[in-house]
């Protein structure tokens, strides 16, 4: 015990060192927040990578479970993809529109032609005669949007006048209103992704954002959406008004389309041409 | 003799702390050179004086310093560290028995020995002062240069000091 107390008092300077030195440490981590959050933070990472070591071991041991229950989840999603796979997906789908009785039914084609630079552009798909394709009608984008109409039919390959094209003209109507107008391209604007909204009557108010949907007088069944207006009060020569809207339908990048078959379509036409032109 | 160097060095001490916090606080080069004078007090404070005495001294000049930088606690570690080095660096360069002088400053034990003795008790407070201050590894190179510079901005004017007070003595 002396011989300690004689070796402490010999070397005091040391010890009276350490003891000022750790009060001196302990002030600091307790009074400065900066200090002590990286004193906490750090001891937090070694427990913590500690943690993560020992994680990775219990993983390795649970790795037959996992497997089990992986596989079994493999084996169900299987059965679900076969079950989706054998279905032809490219045969008529029907739209039974149960308000006013029509019936159209939708036939998927795929587009191997496209152009979409021109002033009337036409595109071709591979869908022909022998699929009950026939001239005039309806094609639209998958997901929304319209395309244009079947132009010429040969017995494997249709082709399609896009919207386009001088000649198309789809008949349309701002869905809040249910003001009739016609859709056209061109006329000053050729970008792909506007088209104009005319013949609107004049009382209709139209507005930036309004959803444009097709009216059902074509062969476009009722509602599909088309675009939504971009500009309003865009200056024609006539009286009525129009509005420039952006296309939901992107052009550049179509791959499939659908082609819309209306099964009244030639009744419909045959009724019509009783009714003379000047009656 | 003895009231005298008491109350010289309670004017010096009243005297370099001022400096430091009133003047040199400001000061800085681009956050790198930051002179901290204070510790010439600790250096010069006379040879006999107990080791207990001198931790107490310098642990309170440095809370002091602390309460007006707001780094509690780490001025006051760096001051220990240099009280230890200080301590150690008198009990192997001089003789305990033949010690004479009443104080190690420049006027008593010549330029080369308290350049020495200065810059290793600095470059000591200076070290633990800034890495407390960090408190991280990641940044060590502008931490040390912040130490080197600030050491070097510290020497120049302890050694200005120290000359201007210089009184030739026979030895």
């Amino acid at each position: 015990m002396r011989n300690l107390w004689i070796f402490i008092s010999r070397y005091n300077a040391f010890f009276l060192f350490i003891i000022f030195f750790t009060i001196g440490v302990s002030l600091t981590l307790k009074n400065n927040a900066y200090q002590r959050s990286v004193t906490l933070n750090s001891s937090n990472e070694v427990v913590g990578t500690a943690y993560e070591r020992l994680n990775v071991f219990k993983r390795y041991l649970n790795l037959g479970m996992v497997n089990d229950s992986l596989a079994a989840e493999n084996a169900k999603l299987k059965t679900s993809l076969l079950a989706l796979t054998t279905v032809d997906s490219a045969k008529d789908t029907k739209v039974i529109d149960t308000i006013t009785n029509q019936q159209y039914t939708y036939l998927a084609a795929k587009v191997i032609k496209n152009s979409i630079t021109l002033r009337n552009n036409v595109m071709t798909i591979n869908k022909g005669a022998l699929d009950g394709i026939k001239g005039g009608m309806a094609v639209i984008a998958p997901q929304r949007g319209v395309v244009g109409f079947i132009r010429d039919v040969s017995d494997h390959l249709a082709t399609i006048q896009s919207l386009l094209h001088k000649d198309t003209k789809i008949s349309v109507v701002v869905k809040k209103s249910q003001a009739l107008g016609s859709l056209v391209w061109g006329d000053g604007n050729f970008n792909i992704k506007k088209a104009l909204i005319k013949e609107v009557p004049n009382h209709i108010k139209m507005y930036v954002g309004d959803s444009i949907v097709t009216s059902g007088f074509g062969s476009f069944p009722k509602g599909i959406l088309v675009g939504r207006v971009s500009k309003t009060n865009v200056a024609t020569n006539d009286n009525f008004l129009s509005a420039e809207i952006n296309l939901f339908t992107d052009f550049s990048t179509l791959q499939y389309v659908y082609v819309v078959k209306d099964k009244t379509a030639e009744e419909q036409k045959a009724l019509e041409s009783l009714v003379k032109p000047n009656e | 003799m003895n009231s005298r160097i008491i109350i010289v060095n309670i004017i010096r001490w009243f005297l370099l702390l001022f400096v430091q916090i009133f003047l040199l606080k400001n000061m800085g080069f681009y956050d790198l050179s930051t002179p901290f004078i204070y510790v010439l007090f600790l250096l010069l404070l006379p040879f006999g004086i107990p080791n207990i005495l001198l931790y107490l001294l310098a642990f309170g000049t440095g809370l002091t310093l602390d309460a007006f930088y707001d780094t509690m606690g780490v001025h006051a570690t760096a001051c220990v560290v240099l009280a230890f080095v200080r301590i150690s660096f008198i009990s192997i360069s001089l003789n305990r028995d033949a010690i004479d002088d009443p104080e190690p400053s420049l006027s008593y034990m010549g330029f080369q020995w308290f350049s020495l003795y200065a810059l290793l008790c600095v470059l000591a407070h200076h070290v633990v002062l800034f890495f407390l201050e960090t408190f991280r590894l990641t940044e060590i190179g502008y931490t040390l240069m912040r130490c080197g510079l600030s050491c070097i901005f510290t020497l120049l004017i302890i050694l200005l000091v120290e000359f201007i007070f210089y009184r030739r003595t026979s030895r």
